[in-house]
């Protein structure tokens, strides 16, 4: 049961464009999943040329799937069937294996996610970007094909194109490494695109960049299948929309009409739940998009409020002065083997307040984590937790203190030991408990983070990404800290769950009163939860104050660049759709 | 649920959740057969193990002769009833000679095989800690000791501390030590980085306690699964040398002594050679097949 997609009504594409894809009755089954359970199903896609379409859904939705299945990359023991399956125009199920490596490359071009294991190690970016090139045997002369590797490069915003040829992937940051994957997905040329979520991994100025070369490329005339969880760069890029959970379509249409008047709960939940200022106190898991009456009526988002939280208190639980931390490489001499993480950085946090920590990758939050947590000394500066000293003290010293200060990570899994099922690792934290009392104040605590005393056994790879980061809040929890550091706790989950974790961080915040060092690079998520912020670039503090003071009435250049690149909320978009908005 | 009518066991196992309800008898019982099938290879090394096991244990009970007594006069007799492997050519029962030399081969094996392991995690251990001097020095010395052919190794060993058992067993457990120590050296610098150690750092807890409770039991994780598969190697390897007469001497009921015994003879009793070569061979293929087995399911573990 699919929503119809409406025929394109633009004015941009010209009348006579034939569609690039045309799909109907779409279904996708794995083998190992049983005959009852199919990835995808009864799915509808068409993509024009000069159009970019978005898949929008949480992992596991089938969007990546589809998307794969347009070149038949899905892979062994997969059984693609369609009422209609047309690429090119072309009927595409009695397509052989030389038919479909000629798409591949030629007419449809595809950027994965991650870029640093998607490009060869042991290739140079210009003979990557090449390969298509090379192979489809486009161009015949060595200088020919130099010429349109470097054009390529240059087209997708690479600095010095011609010195990045020559260089390898690890030699590249990930923002470059990601515009190498796209130049050599649209190096031969392709007049389809396909992008599975090209910019989660990148922060907000590579991305507007990276998005930029996209827009560019669908502006010359190619079509854009866009892959993404994160409905702002959608609303940003794309002409149409599918929402899609458990291999459903559930919403599509143009992006505007569906962003403002979805028809699918999962749709208004998925818009309801992003993050923003204006989510300030409130829930956002419970969150819900409502419309006003009649065609054009605009929606709004209807919030439950957050329990009233209690006074920020006037006793400072850590203060950080002047910590500087240089890395050296060996090998280079003077300043070129000096890496200043860190320079001159100083803030207090107080009892029961939320810090938010912003900077894009390289700007020195993991370091200051590190220093925070008493796992790297700094080459300057001093640390005091609770008036005590913090750093330049020896761990015995230290050990005493640490469970005032914990720590929830980023990948919850990898903090937990492989052997270790959840009740061994909330117990590890309450190892100075009575073996007798311990059972009880690890099931009080799973119920606290809204698990129940079935999880005690389970070992965590059984658990979904948003359990894992539960039993990780409850660990930090069984400590009873006075702060807590949570390292991006929540970018690698899916909105709806990123959603409830952060309520529930949230209210355990306000009701236990525990202070939080919270380090995203979600600007809305800072605003969202903040009381103050940090900006740090370069390793120096660029800017700190108030949250609302700092977001929307910044001082300083980089922090307007910083708020500048994120995409516009949401919210500003969800009026009628109008074709004035495709300028 | 036997009365069930074919209609309705053809519901129950179209049953849409996808567990299949009870069925006939005869089902079950083929599928239990698919599943022992499947398993044929493993079942049967394992019932192998366990027999070597019992004659480890009780080689007295299988056999009533003794097997270093012979009777000079019933030398090289072929398998018959009362000697079901034949005699040798002094006579002496080979059934009983093979059952009591898995005593030998299987000790020298297990004992190299400790050897190897013992001093693999040690140095592994050592060689996956901070120190850049320490681990070098131990990686170079794994490089020496792997740079020697095993049998040069074996010799030079035996040259400087005489044959016999246990120096056989130190000859084939030293050569065995990089092959441990590189795989724990490997594992340890990965779990000093671990999340989960920096994670029990955050607890508080000291580094006795993250050695002990998280660095160590995941860096042996792997050992078990390596050892079983290397003690069949092991046991091969010692009874190359007891067969070239570095290790047990005659009349010692050694698989790889009663072999180099039965060479002279080979041309007119093929026996006293077989059943120790088969017993050999069965014993490190069984360890071969558990250890390849456990190393599967444990690798799809992760």
């Amino acid at each position: 049961m699919s929503c119809p997609i409406p025929i394109r009504s633009s004015s941009r594409s010209t009348p006579a464009t034939a569609p690039l894809v045309a799909i109907e009755g779409l279904t996708i089954r794995f083998r190992a999943d049983g005959p009852h359970r199919p990835a995808v199903q009864d799915m509808d896609l068409v993509i024009h040329p000069g159009e970019c379409v978005a898949l929008v859904g949480e992992s596991g939705s089938g969007k990546s799937v589809t998307a794969r299945s347009l070149l038949n990359l899905v892979g062994p023991g997969a059984a693609v069937t369609a009422r209609r399956f047309e690429i090119d125009g072309a009927d595409a199920r009695n397509f052989g294996p030389a038919d479909w490596q000629r798409l591949r490359g030629t007419f449809a071009g595809l950027v994965m996610q991650d870029a640093l294991v998607s490009l060869d190690p042991l290739r140079t970016i210009g003979r990557e970007v090449g390969e298509v090139v090379r192979h489809h045997r486009l161009l015949r002369t060595p200088a020919e094909i130099r010429d349109r590797v470097i054009r390529t490069l240059d087209r997708v915003g690479m600095p010095d194109p011609d010195v990045r040829a020559s260089q390898y992937a690890h030699q590249l940051s990930g923002g470059l490494r990601q515009r190498a994957l796209i130049a050599a997905a649209i190096a031969g040329g392709p007049r389809l695109i396909i992008a599975d979520e090209p910019t989660t991994a990148l922060d907000a100025s590579v991305q507007k960049q990276v998005l930029e070369v996209l827009r560019q490329r669908v502006g010359e005339g190619a079509g854009l299948l866009l892959i993404s969880h994160d409905l702002a760069v959608v609303a940003d890029l794309a002409d149409r929309v599918l929402v899609m959970r458990d291999g459903r379509v559930l919403d599509a249409g143009p992006t505007g009409g569906v962003l403002a008047r979805p028809r699918h709960a999962y749709t208004r939940q998925l818009i309801a739940a992003v993050p923003s200022a204006d989510s300030r106190g409130s829930r956002l898991s419970s969150s819900r998009l409502e419309t006003a009456g009649g065609p054009t009526g605009n929606s709004v988002i209807v919030r439950d409020p957050l329990p009233p939280r209690p006074p920020i208190g006037i006793d400072t639980v850590l203060e950080a002065r002047g910590l500087t931390k240089v890395y050296r490489y060996p090998g280079r001499a003077g300043d070129a083997g000096r890496l200043a993480a860190l320079a001159d950085v100083s803030f207090s946090i107080r009892s029961g307040e939320v810090l938010g920590l912003v900077g894009e990758s390289g700007s020195g939050k993991s370091t200051c984590a590190k220093i925070l947590l008493g796992l790297v000394e700094p080459d300057a500066g001093w640390v005091t937790l609770l008036g005590q000293p913090w750093s330049g003290i020896s761990e015995k010293t230290r050990r005493p203190l640490r469970r005032s200060l914990q720590y929830i990570p980023q990948d919850p899994l990898s903090s937990f030991d492989p052997r270790y099922r959840v009740a061994d690792i909330i117990g590890e934290n309450l190892l100075s408990l009575p073996r007798s009392r311990r059972q009880d104040r690890i099931v009080a605590l799973l119920d606290r983070v809204g698990l129940d005393a079935g999880y005690l056994k389970r070992p965590p790879l059984s658990l979904s990404g948003g359990q894992r980061q539960r039993v990780a809040v409850a660990r930090a929890l069984a400590a009873r800290p006075a702060l807590i550091v949570c390292d991006e706790p929540v970018s690698a989950l899916d909105i709806s769950i990123q959603a409830q974790v952060i309520d529930l961080i949230a209210e355990l915040q306000s009701e236990l009163e525990t202070a939080l060092l919270f380090i995203s690079h979600d600007i809305g998520l800072v605003h969202h939860l903040a009381d103050r912020v940090l900006v740090l670039n370069g390793g120096r503090v660029v800017e700190q104050g108030p949250v609302e003071k700092v977001f929307l009435t910044p001082t300083q250049d980089y922090t307007r660049t910083l708020l500048a690149a994120r995409p516009g909320p949401l919210t500003d978009r969800l009026g009628p759709p109008s074709p004035a908005r495709r300028e | 649920m036997s009365e069930a009518t074919p209609s309705e066991a053809a519901t129950l196992l179209s049953d849409p959740s996808g567990r299949t309800g009870p069925a006939a008898p005869g089902a079950a019982i083929r599928r239990v057969i698919a599943v022992l099938w499947q398993w044929k290879g493993f079942l049967a090394a394992g019932a192998f193990l366990l027999l070597l096991a019992m004659v480890l244990a009780t080689p007295h009970l299988l056999t009533a002769y003794d097997p270093l007594e012979g009777d000079a006069l019933a030398g090289l007799r072929a398998p018959n009833a009362t000697h079901p492997f034949g005699t040798d050519r002094l006579g002496r029962d080979v059934l009983a000679r093979t059952l009591y030399g898995a005593r030998y081969s299987l000790s020298i094996g297990f004992g190299a095989t400790a050897i190897s392991v013992g001093f693999g995690v040690l140095l592994g251990i050592a060689g996956g800690q901070k120190s850049r001097l320490l681990d070098e020095t131990i990686c170079r010395l794994f490089d020496v000791i792997s740079s020697f052919p095993g049998v040069l190794m074996a010799l030079l060993v035996v040259t400087f501390l005489g044959q016999g058992m246990l120096n056989v067993a130190i000859a084939v457990g030293v050569a065995g030590i990089p092959k441990f120590g590189r795989v724990v050296r490997a594992q340890t610098q990965l779990a000093r980085n671990a999340d989960y150690v920096t994670q029990a750092y955050i607890y508080g807890r000291s580094r006795a306690a993250v050695f002990f409770h998280h660095l160590l039991p995941n860096v042996l994780l792997a050992i078990p699964v390596i050892a079983t598969v290397y003690v069949g190697t092991t046991i091969l390897a010692v009874s190359s040398l007891s067969f070239l007469g570095l290790g047990p001497q005659p009349p010692t009921p050694e698989w790889g002594v009663m072999l180099a015994e039965s060479r002279d003879v080979l041309r007119i009793a093929w026996w006293p050679g077989v059943f120790p070569g088969a017993a050999l061979t069965l014993t490190v293929i069984a360890f071969t097949v558990i250890g390849n087995a456990l190393q599967r399911r444990f690798e799809r573990r992760g």
